[in-house]
């Protein structure tokens, strides 16, 4: 049953993802995103992953997505703009993804997988809380500040000078 | 009743995972679409007569022999439905046809989700997850991609800002109602929506139910600041900008007719009863006895958690009727510059109550 569903969690994910790349409207790729966050957040969930599922979808589909398809649809005289994007370069990109392919499947069946038994951890939210208060707080703070200054910039970039 | 649970007992009976996990699906999910589709029948008739009263009319009425909508009106929402069932379900010609339709599927899907994580009672909860609360913030979020969808697929500049308003509102008001559900977090120490409900047992000073929103000045702030938000991400008046009829028609919904609409309609009730679901489970003792220690046994978990539910519903409907729609900019403004400040001193000034009471 669960690897039934793990299954088709892995085919949407992969098929939108092929969707996005694939189609050639810009909103229609976004929208095809939308699938493949979810996916992947069902890939979190057999994981165990509970908290980081619920943040994929926060983060990515409220967040993100949301941004792309507004920054589209933001796009001044919107029904003039071509909304749509080409492939390029497409032997170069065939190289690179191969090579890609290659590293990655060196690093699948090269590490050595734990294979946990079969249970589920009582809290992550807990553990990952005490992970990033306590053993990684530095790291934690410097990530925020780099978040602050890209918010900061962002906002100094885009107003109009006076 | 969660469908782990279902599961569970399914599989006491024999060896059949497919089924029995189809089978728990159906079991709890056809009931959530009955209660949206109730509440939204329900809520449609409420809504009409609670207009009716603050404007000192009657509302709707059965006028005579004939073609009447029955005692005290209640078949008007049955003639509702099914008005709306068999409206000519319209397309327009220069849409992108594809997108169109899809877009209702989406909001519906997002709302239905939310639902799927309300505790009814303490036993009547499709889903019990460890990250609940966060869970149905989450998916709310989904409705959005929907809005937005529907949006642009109409092709209509009417629909495109109303769905531009309605996704600015949306994520805008998300941060408050966030930072405000982190309160109840916070004191109870907990996602999980049951644990929060049980941490809220008893009573403080022997009088009050121990809810989260009389503990102290911070969570009764809170709770305030999410319920007023929780108002505008369901884009109810005051906050129905990307729906303004006096400058929108009707914002993102304006191409649609029929079922398509419906669904709109369903899902927009069925948003007010996730967000006030979470209102109550945060902050107003979920199915908790307002009275400690009597009426709290078996069913009347239900009953206190129905009646908490309609009590906030019905407060969205007064806020309808008896303030003027925001405008854009005021809305931004309360928004970012008053509850977002808020917001955040109120999760200081819990975490310095925890630290000195708690």
């Amino acid at each position: 049953m669960a690897d039934m569903v793990f299954w088709i969690i892995v085919g949407i994910t992969i098929g939108s993802a092929f969707m996005v790349v694939q189609s050639k409207s810009l909103l229609y790729s976004a929208y095809a995103l939308l699938f493949t966050f979810v996916g992947v957040t069902g890939l979190y969930v057999f994981l165990w992953a509970d908290f980081l599922a619920v943040v994929q979808v926060v983060v990515y589909v409220g967040g993100i997505l949301v941004l792309i398809i507004f920054g589209i649809m933001l796009t001044n005289k919107i029904t003039s703009v071509n909304i749509s994007h080409a492939s390029m370069q497409k032997s170069a990109g065939a190289i690179v993804v191969l090579g890609f392919v290659g590293v990655l499947g060196y690093m699948v069946f090269n590490t050595p997988w734990v294979e946990l038994a079969n249970a589920e951890p009582a809290q992550t939210a807990e553990s990952l809380g005490h992970l990033l208060m306590m053993d990684y707080l530095l790291p934690f703070e410097a990530a925020s500040l780099l978040l602050l200054g890209a918010l900061i910039g962002a906002t100094t970039l885009s107003r109009k000078e006076n | 009743m969660t469908v782990d649970m279902l599961i569970d007992w399914f599989a006491t009976i024999g060896d059949f995972p497919i089924l029995s996990f189809l089978l728990a699906v159906i079991i709890s999910g056809v009931p959530l679409f009955l209660i949206m589709a109730l509440n939204a029948m329900v809520a449609v008739y409420v809504e009409r007569k609670v207009s009716a009263f603050m404007m000192d009319r009657i509302g709707p009425m059965g006028q005579g022999p004939g073609l009447h909508a029955g005692k005290w009106g209640l078949l008007q929402t049955a003639a509702d439905a099914v008005k709306l069932l068999v409206k000519e379900d319209t397309v327009p010609e220069t849409s992108d046809k594809f997108l169109f339709k899809m877009a209702p599927y989406i909001i519906f899907i997002g709302a239905f989700l939310g639902l799927a994580a309300v505790p009814f009672s303490s036993v009547l909860q499709v889903a019990d997850f460890n990250v609940g609360v966060f869970y149905i913030i989450a998916v709310g979020s989904i409705g959005v991609i929907g809005i937005v969808m529907a949006g642009w697929a109409s092709n209509n500049k009417w629909s495109l800002y109303g769905a531009m308003r309605s996704a600015a509102q949306i994520i805008s008001y998300e941060i408050p109602a966030g930072l405000s559900i982190i309160v109840p977090i916070m004191m109870a120490g907990t996602m999980n929506l049951q644990e929060m409900i049980h941490f809220q047992e008893g009573n403080v000073w022997g009088i009050l139910p121990n809810w989260i929103i009389f503990n102290n000045p911070f969570t009764f702030i809170a709770f305030f600041i999410f319920f007023i938000s929780a108002v505008a991400e369901t884009n109810r008046t005051p906050f129905d900008i990307p729906e303004a009829e006096s400058e929108l028609v009707a914002g993102w919904m304006t191409e649609y007719s029929g079922f398509r609409w419906a669904v709109f309609f369903l899902s927009e009730y069925a948003n007010m009863l996730v967000v006030s679901g979470l209102a109550v489970a945060g902050f107003l003792g979920g199915w908790q006895s307002p009275i400690p220690g009597m009426f709290d046994t078996g069913a009347w978990g239900l009953f206190w958690f129905m009646g908490k539910l309609i009590l906030l519903i019905f407060v969205m409907m007064w806020f309808r009727w008896t303030f003027p729609r925001l405008r854009v900019d005021q809305l931004m403004h309360v928004c970012w510059k008053v509850f977002i400040p808020i917001a955040m001193f109120n999760i200081f000034g819990v975490g310095i109550w925890k630290l000195i009471f708690g």
